[in-house]
């Protein structure tokens, strides 16, 4: 199977703040992103977007569902939402959708804070893959890759992101 | 009859991952700050509405108290239900042992009952060790030991419960000189502090007390002795206070509390020997005027109410890191 | 029965002799030592090959738990133990239950034990009714019924004018007393040394203390009374130096220590392993050493098991509640031969604690094999290894610190008055 060429994580940042841009509303709109590539386009998207409310960040570590197999997670954060979730558009912001799993955890997580009235789902690439009904709301890029490969995003130290292809 | 061991510590499983806590004695540096980093993001489920993780939902953690004790079994209930697990009480000291049921007879009856965790208080040292070994001796080592406190021996959860209080308001281990005050003979809790201490790297842990209430070969933990409370504190970090119980006047180790809290108590007068910005901490419960002045105890330099929340986040992460192993 | 032990290394460390010499038996005795007496024929040969043979090895402390705790063990599993180990004489110490402070009790172990292919038993009378520490046994009639010697066991009399009487009781008829010397509070709720191991564990201490000034008051009675006084189980470095103090000012004392104390320290607990509950405590390494170049210099007499069964539901408790004691009936010569090795001793010193030198703490004429002597022998292969194991073990007492480990020293043959008591394989009676 021929290497996918990798997009540029840059310019699908830019191309999902166009599309959502308008069904935002700068003042009442909230951004979650996942950590950690999650967090970093969701900081894009924030000033790109010019939203007032602050940005929430959260780890999946203690929603995901393989504890069971798998053990806790390494390297659990703490989940920051600096707002009020109850009636809340929040706009969840992840890097990769694959399975759907790590959607599902956030979502868990988020309504453990409150009961948003709305939310939504902005990704910068979709590989394929579903194992669960997760559908973004918002994704510029799409590509299929064999189990074996994860999509990766990295930021250089001069804060420019781009994506990696690794092997699992 | 051995338990799988990593570099033969029987709390670790072959892949060096903790599988019971039992005492901080011998476990590596990293593993005790995985536990403390893994507490972190804990104590922020406490600000939330739902404060409640799903990781341990369907487990079952029976708490198993020889020896009673509300304070402690209520912290540990908080943290297994924040963690979703189903909790059964048992307080030991009024039902079958007093029948005659050896420990080992009631814990197999209770593993029987499909128990993933068992969290352990007995007064003979030794004994959640003993009940780990058991486990593994039956072929039922994925039921996961907690220690809450065993003897004279351990109370590991309060040791690092502790050191996360250390941490959070000083930051750095390895500049610091750290006392620990009072009944060190009988204390599980300064035993447990003292291997934490050292194994984080802090480069000087002085004890204070007097020759009474110190272990015939106390030095060879690795402490600095005084018994003169006034040059212990000079210059300290931190000081931690530590409880005395009343039954040390029948063994004839002290003639009284109040000669005990004029030698040994902490008072503004003597904390201000210490650092301007010592930090104060009691594992509780407290007994005022006898280790401690109530000046202090409600003083800007305690950090006893923190240590009581620190200690919920701690104990979700222990039993988070054991239940997933 | 005549038997002829053939091709072996003989060594009687009362006569000096170690070299190749066969043995000859006949009547339950020995008869002939190199060469047979003339006209012998052998009924039965032995071939000792490779095989060092020896008097029978005598145990100055193993307890048989009869009468009382047939739960633990019976005579008939621990004198299996005994022929395993190649022991044909021991001691058992007075704590039975009931006490053995009444002759009825010596006579009804005696006949017990009197039995073709058991090691003869010697009974310790105790020095106190109930071993309570109070009131005389009627240790002039004890004697006669068969008690040769007579102590607490290791229970300590408080009072130390019932203690001077006792010993001076004893003294008048010059029988010899047996003590382990331990204050009666200092340790009273102690459980290990009162050393580095305790203070890490949390365990409560047994001082030093608690022996040496027990040794202090027991060398001074003995001096004040004339009893002849066999000091039990020592443990630390300074309490043998306060014997050997003791013995060079001219007082006869004799003392013994437990192969557990000859081999382990408060180390060696380890993870709270109630095979190491035991007492006398297991001390630090440096008491160890002293009583290990002790026992090699004679400054302690004796070696002994100090043989304790336990069932496993007493040991299988937290360390502070686990029962006391070790089994060791099997162990006294691999852990004789082990020590030997280490300490690159003759072979024939080594055995000398174990079988003319309790002889002579005991006072009778045993433990040697010279022309007319009892015909008690032990055969065993030096180089062949004994595995410590549950299914090895022939005492109901699985309970020993060296479970898993490997020693040098099998037993072959068992000889008790010139009859075969155990042939390696199996116990024969």
């Amino acid at each position: 199977m021929p290497i996918p060429q990798l997009p540029d994580a840059e310019a699908l940042c830019g191309a999902l703040a166009d599309a959502m841009r308008p069904h935002v509303d700068a003042s009442a709109t909230a951004l979650v992103g996942i950590h950690t590539g999650g967090v970093w386009i969701a900081e894009r998207l924030h000033a790109a977007l010019g939203l007032k409310i602050a940005l929430g960040s959260i780890d999946v570590s203690f929603h995901r569902d393989d504890y069971n197999q798998r053990g806790l997670h390494a390297n659990a954060r703490s989940s920051q939402i600096p707002f009020d979730v109850d009636g809340a558009h929040i706009v969840i912001v992840d890097d990769v959708l694959y399975t759907g799993r790590t959607i599902r955890a956030a979502m868990n997580e988020i309504f453990d804070y409150g009961r948003p009235g709305r939310v939504d789902l902005a990704v910068l690439s979709d590989r394929g893959g579903r194992e669960l009904p997760v559908a973004p709301t918002w994704c510029p890029h799409a590509l299929s890759l064999p189990v074996a490969q994860m999509l990766a995003l990295e930021r250089s130290d001069d804060g420019r992101l781009s994506f990696r292809l690794m092997e699992k | 009859m051995s338990v799988t061991t990593h570099g033969g510590n029987p709390q670790l499983n072959r892949h060096g991952e903790l599988n019971h806590l039992i005492t901080i004695e011998g476990l590596p540096r990293d593993v005790l700050t995985r536990i403390l980093d893994t507490a972190a993001p804990f104590t922020e489920v406490a600000e939330r509405e739902v404060k409640k993780l799903p990781l341990l939902r369907g487990k079952s953690v029976f708490n198993l108290f020889f020896e009673n004790s509300t304070r402690t079994r209520t912290t540990f209930e908080i943290a297994a239900k924040r963690l979703s697990a189903d909790v059964i009480n048992l307080n030991i000291s009024t039902s079958s042992a007093n029948k005659g049921e050896t420990l080992l007879d009631t814990v197999d009856n209770l593993a029987a009952m499909q128990a993933d965790m068992f969290v352990v208080r007995h007064a003979s040292s030794g004994a959640p060790y003993l009940i780990a070994q058991h486990l593994a001796a039956t072929g039922r080592d994925h039921i996961h030991v907690v220690n809450a406190g065993d003897g004279r021996h351990a109370h590991p959860t309060q040791g690092l419960l502790d050191m996360y209080t250390i941490r959070h308001f000083k930051k750095d281990f390895t500049r610091l000189t750290v006392a620990v005050v009072g009944d060190i003979l009988h204390s599980r809790v300064a035993r447990s502090q003292i291997h934490a201490l050292k194994t984080l790297g802090v480069p000087e842990v002085r004890v204070i007390a007097p020759k009474t209430l110190l272990p015939a070969a106390v030095d060879r933990l690795g402490v600095r002795v005084f018994n003169d409370m006034q040059e212990g504190l000079r210059g300290v970090d931190v000081v931690m206070m530590l409880r005395l119980q009343n039954e040390r006047m029948q063994g004839a180790l002290l003639p009284s509390t109040q000669e005990f809290f004029k030698s040994w108590g902490l008072t503004p007068e003597k904390l201000a020997l210490a650092k301007p910005d010592a930090i104060v901490m009691h594992p509780g419960p407290m007994n005022r005027g006898v280790e401690i002045d109530s000046a202090v105890a409600d003083g800007r330099q305690a950090v006893i109410l923190p240590q009581v929340t620190f200690g919920i986040a701690v104990r979700m992460a222990v039993m988070a890191m054991l239940g997933g192993n | 029965m005549k038997i002829h032990i053939k091709n072996g290394r003989l060594i009687d460390p009362a006569s000096a002799t170690d070299r190749a010499l066969d043995l000859f038996i006949g009547a339950g005795r020995v008869v002939g030592i190199g060469t047979p007496p003339a006209g012998f024929e052998a009924n039965s040969v032995l071939d000792a090959s490779g095989c060092v043979v020896c008097p029978g090895l005598i145990d100055l402390s193993a307890r048989l738990r009869e009468p009382g705790f047939e739960y633990k063990a019976t005579l008939e599993s621990e004198m299996a133990a005994a022929v395993a180990g190649g022991v044909t004489r021991l001691v058992c110490p007075p704590d039975t239950d009931p006490p053995l402070d009444e002759p009825g009790l010596v006579e009804m172990l005696t006949h017990r034990a009197r039995h073709p292919g058991f090691a003869h038993v010697h009974p310790m009378g105790a020095l106190t009714i109930g071993l309570a520490g109070e009131r005389l046994t009627e240790m002039a009639e004890l004697a006669e019924a068969g008690y040769i010697s007579f102590g607490q066991a290791n229970r300590t009399i408080v009072d130390t004018q019932v203690l001077m009487r006792a010993m001076q009781y004893a003294a008048t008829f010059d029988f010899p007393v047996w003590l382990q010397p331990q204050d009666p509070f200092l340790g009273k709720r102690g459980v290990a040394h009162d050393g580095e191991v305790a203070a890490r564990l949390g365990l409560p201490g047994i001082p030093v203390v608690a022996e040496t000034i027990a040794i202090a008051a027991l060398v001074n009675l003995a001096r004040a009374t004339g009893a002849r006084l066999h000091l039990r189980r020592l443990s630390s470095a300074e309490g043998l130096a306060m014997v050997v103090a003791a013995r060079e000012s001219g007082l006869p004392i004799s003392c013994d220590v437990t192969i557990n104390n000859l081999h382990l320290s408060e180390h060696d607990i380890a993870w709270f392993d109630p095979h190491t509950r035991l007492d006398p405590p297991l001390r630090a390494a440096a008491d160890r050493e002293a009583l290990r170049a002790g026992l090699a210099s004679g400054a302690v007499d004796v070696l002994c098991s100090d043989h304790t069964p336990v069932d496993d539901d007493g040991k299988q408790m937290p360390f502070e509640e686990a029962e006391v004691g070790a089994t060791g009936l099997e162990l006294l010569l691999p852990m004789t031969l082990k020590w030997a090795a280490e300490m690159k001793l003759p072979l024939a010193t080594a055995l000398a604690r174990i079988t003319a030198d309790p002889a002579r703490v005991l006072g009778i004429d045993s433990g040697c094999l010279k022309l007319g002597a009892a015909a008690d022998i032990c055969v065993f292969d030096p180089a062949a290894e004994y595995v410590v194991s549950r299914e090895n073990l022939k005492s109901q007492g699985k309970n020993t610190p060296f479970l898993g480990k490997a020693f040098p020293g099998r037993v072959r043959y068992t000889l008790i008055d010139g009859r075969l008591a155990w042939d390696g394989t199996g116990t024969l009676s």
